[in-house]
């Protein structure tokens, strides 16, 4: 039986409350906009391209914690992270949360904090919303215009 | 004051209601998930089927299957006749003039669907004006979108109130000559708001306006006369009734459904063809295009005659104390506000809470064994008019209890541990 505590960890819970870099960037040059049409989640993700270079990231919006915790702990660990980086990060962070992460001894490694997502995989209605910022913030680095949408 | 004039609003006290026993009609009702006793709250997404339902489905696929209107042979004859007896029993749930006014699809979707395509194609011009509510299902906004901008007529939306009650005069002032259509739901979904629709009816016909009601939430709440209310098109979907899926039910007013065209081409809806000139059928099948869901037709009899049995007026009784006593332990829950607190309300709970998203709150009560529906309820601009992203529903059926609404109560307390 999934266990509520796995998926609403302390860090979670705090960052749904007190999102990180939260709110519009100054001297941003990308972003997208993404949108979960099962729970009307919507969230903006501004980005600072130097180079190939995440320089900032911040996103605005309303969401879940699950969501919103995904999005302010995302921002956190994409700065400084060069495109190539992320995209990984992408990749090591939908394995995670869709329960592939016991095969990968990698994963914690590469995801630090992130790993406490793993509660997750256990509740596969809300993939969707962890992975909602993750995938704006990809359309956003690879300047894909349209609105981006878990469905 | 406007009132609805239901007729189990009224009664205060509800006698003789043995909701243990209609429990046991309900086998679905008795599982555990997560652990936990099943607390079945989402009934306006859609509700469980009766024993009745379940056995009429299984007795026609065993004995009777067989396709309607067509063959001689015994098994058409008896699928033919159950299924034109689910008719008239529908014909009687909604007292309807005819049973030609009663014509099978889908769903509510579908029927508002039809109405856009086939009233629409016929009566709408450009400049002709729709009128809607702000308190719409999606069904009950697109299909009109989607016929005005290929007519150029315009969609009018009449306003709310705080309270989620539609306002009225304001509805009123809408109503012009350009106005072709009033199409509005009896009880909306996402607020519980059981709106004065006799009055209004009443109201649009002075000024020789149809009106078409979205029962989807009224049928199964309440006892419904469409003769009574006047109204001129009825949609409601047989899965929010304790019926089969994939079935709903347009009533319409003979003389309108008379002068409009057909809504889809094919078998049945056909008198005779031939490549220089088809004779559409006369109603209902004028409006039945292809083998229709014969056995969710015959299932969809079976609830009404359940339905029926136990009692609409019994049923609105019941489920108004339940919601009464709901509403008053909702109302002493810190950091919990009720979206939708109209006088007159169907028996649901729409509710935002502090600091949590619904999304969360419908998680943790999922752990606790109690489904609701967290998200914008196919109702988007009543959201942005409350200004929520979404809310946490619990929509309440006959079978629903007190101790569920406890169990409700202390899943909220859960959640408020999980975000303290
Ligand atoms: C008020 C209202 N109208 C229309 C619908 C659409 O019903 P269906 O999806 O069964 O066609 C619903 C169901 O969610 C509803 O609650």
């Amino acid at each position: 039986m999934p266990d509520l505590r796995e998926l609403y960890q302390e860090l979670i819970v705090d960052h749904s409350k007190r999102p990180r870099n939260f709110g519009k960037l100054d001297g941003a040059n990308q972003q997208a906009v993404g949108y979960n049409p099962l729970c009307g989640d919507k969230i903006t993700v501004y980005l600072k391209m130097k180079d190939d270079v995440v320089e900032d990231v911040h996103f605005e919006g309303s969401g879940c914690a699950i969501s919103t915790a995904s999005a302010s702990m995302m921002t956190e660990k994409f700065k400084g992270k060069t495109r190539q980086e992320a995209e990984e990060l992408f990749e090591v962070f939908h394995h995670l949360v869709t329960g592939g992460a016991e095969k990968d001894s990698d994963t914690s490694g590469k995801l630090g904090k992130l790993a406490v997502f793993a509660g997750v995989s256990e509740f596969p209605v809300r993939v969707k919303c962890a992975t909602l910022a993750w995938h704006t913030v990809r359309s956003a680095m690879r300047g894909e215009q349209a609105l981006v949408s878990t469905e | 004051m406007l009132t609805t004039g239901v007729a189990g609003l009224a009664t205060g006290t509800v006698t003789k209601f043995d909701v243990d026993r209609i429990r046991l009609d309900f086998p679905i009702l008795n599982q555990q998930v997560h652990g936990k006793p099943l607390v079945y709250l989402d009934n306006a997404a859609t509700s469980q089927k009766p024993r009745a339902v379940l056995e009429a489905l299984r007795r026609f696929y065993i004995a009777d299957c067989a396709n309607v209107h067509r063959a001689v042979h015994l098994l058409s004859e008896r699928a033919t006749t159950a299924y034109e007896g689910a008719r008239k029993k529908i014909q009687k749930f909604l007292g309807a003039a005819d049973e030609r006014e009663i014509i099978f699809v889908r769903g509510t979707t579908e029927a508002i669907n039809l109405v856009a395509h086939s009233f629409g194609k016929k009566f709408i011009n450009a400049g002709d004006e729709i009128v809607i509510t702000t308190m719409e299902h999606h069904s009950n906004i697109v299909p009109w979108q989607i016929l005005c901008e290929d007519k150029k007529a315009v969609l009018k939306v009449a306003p709310i109130n705080d309270a989620g009650e539609l306002i009225v005069p304001e509805l009123e002032k809408l109503l012009s000559p350009r106005t072709k259509l009033l199409s509005m739901p009896h009880v909306s979904n996402a607020l519980g708001t059981i709106n004065p629709v006799r009055e209004i009816i009443a109201m649009a016909h002075s000024r020789n306006i149809p009106v078409l009601l979205d029962g989807a939430q009224s049928a199964p709440h309440m006892a419904v006369n469409v003769q009574e209310l006047d109204c001129d098109f009825y949609a409601f979907s047989g899965h929010k009734l304790y019926g089969p899926t994939g079935i709903g039910v347009l009533y319409g007013k003979t003389a309108l459904l008379e002068a409009m065209p057909p809504y889809q081409g094919g078998g049945d809806m056909i008198s005779s063809v031939t490549f220089e000139k088809t004779i559409y059928n006369r109603l209902p099948y004028k409006f039945e295009a292809g083998t229709p869901a014969i056995a969710n037709v015959i299932g969809l009899g079976a609830a009404v005659d359940y339905l029926e049995q136990v009692g609409m007026n019994q049923i609105c009784a019941y489920e108004q104390d339940l919601l009464a006593y709901a509403t008053d332990k909702f109302e002493r829950l810190p950091g919990v506000r009720m979206i939708g607190t109209a006088r007159e309300k169907a028996s649901l709970i729409s509710f935002v809470m502090e600091g949590v998203h619904p999304h969360d709150i419908g998680t943790v009560l999922d752990q606790e064994g109690i489904a609701v529906r967290a998200g914008h309820h196919c109702a988007q601009p009543v959201m942005d008019r409350f200004n929520v992203p979404a809310t946490t529903r619990a929509s309440f059926a006959f079978y629903n209890t007190r101790r569920e609404v406890d169990a409700l109560v202390e899943g909220i307390e859960k959640v408020r541990e999980v975000f303290a």
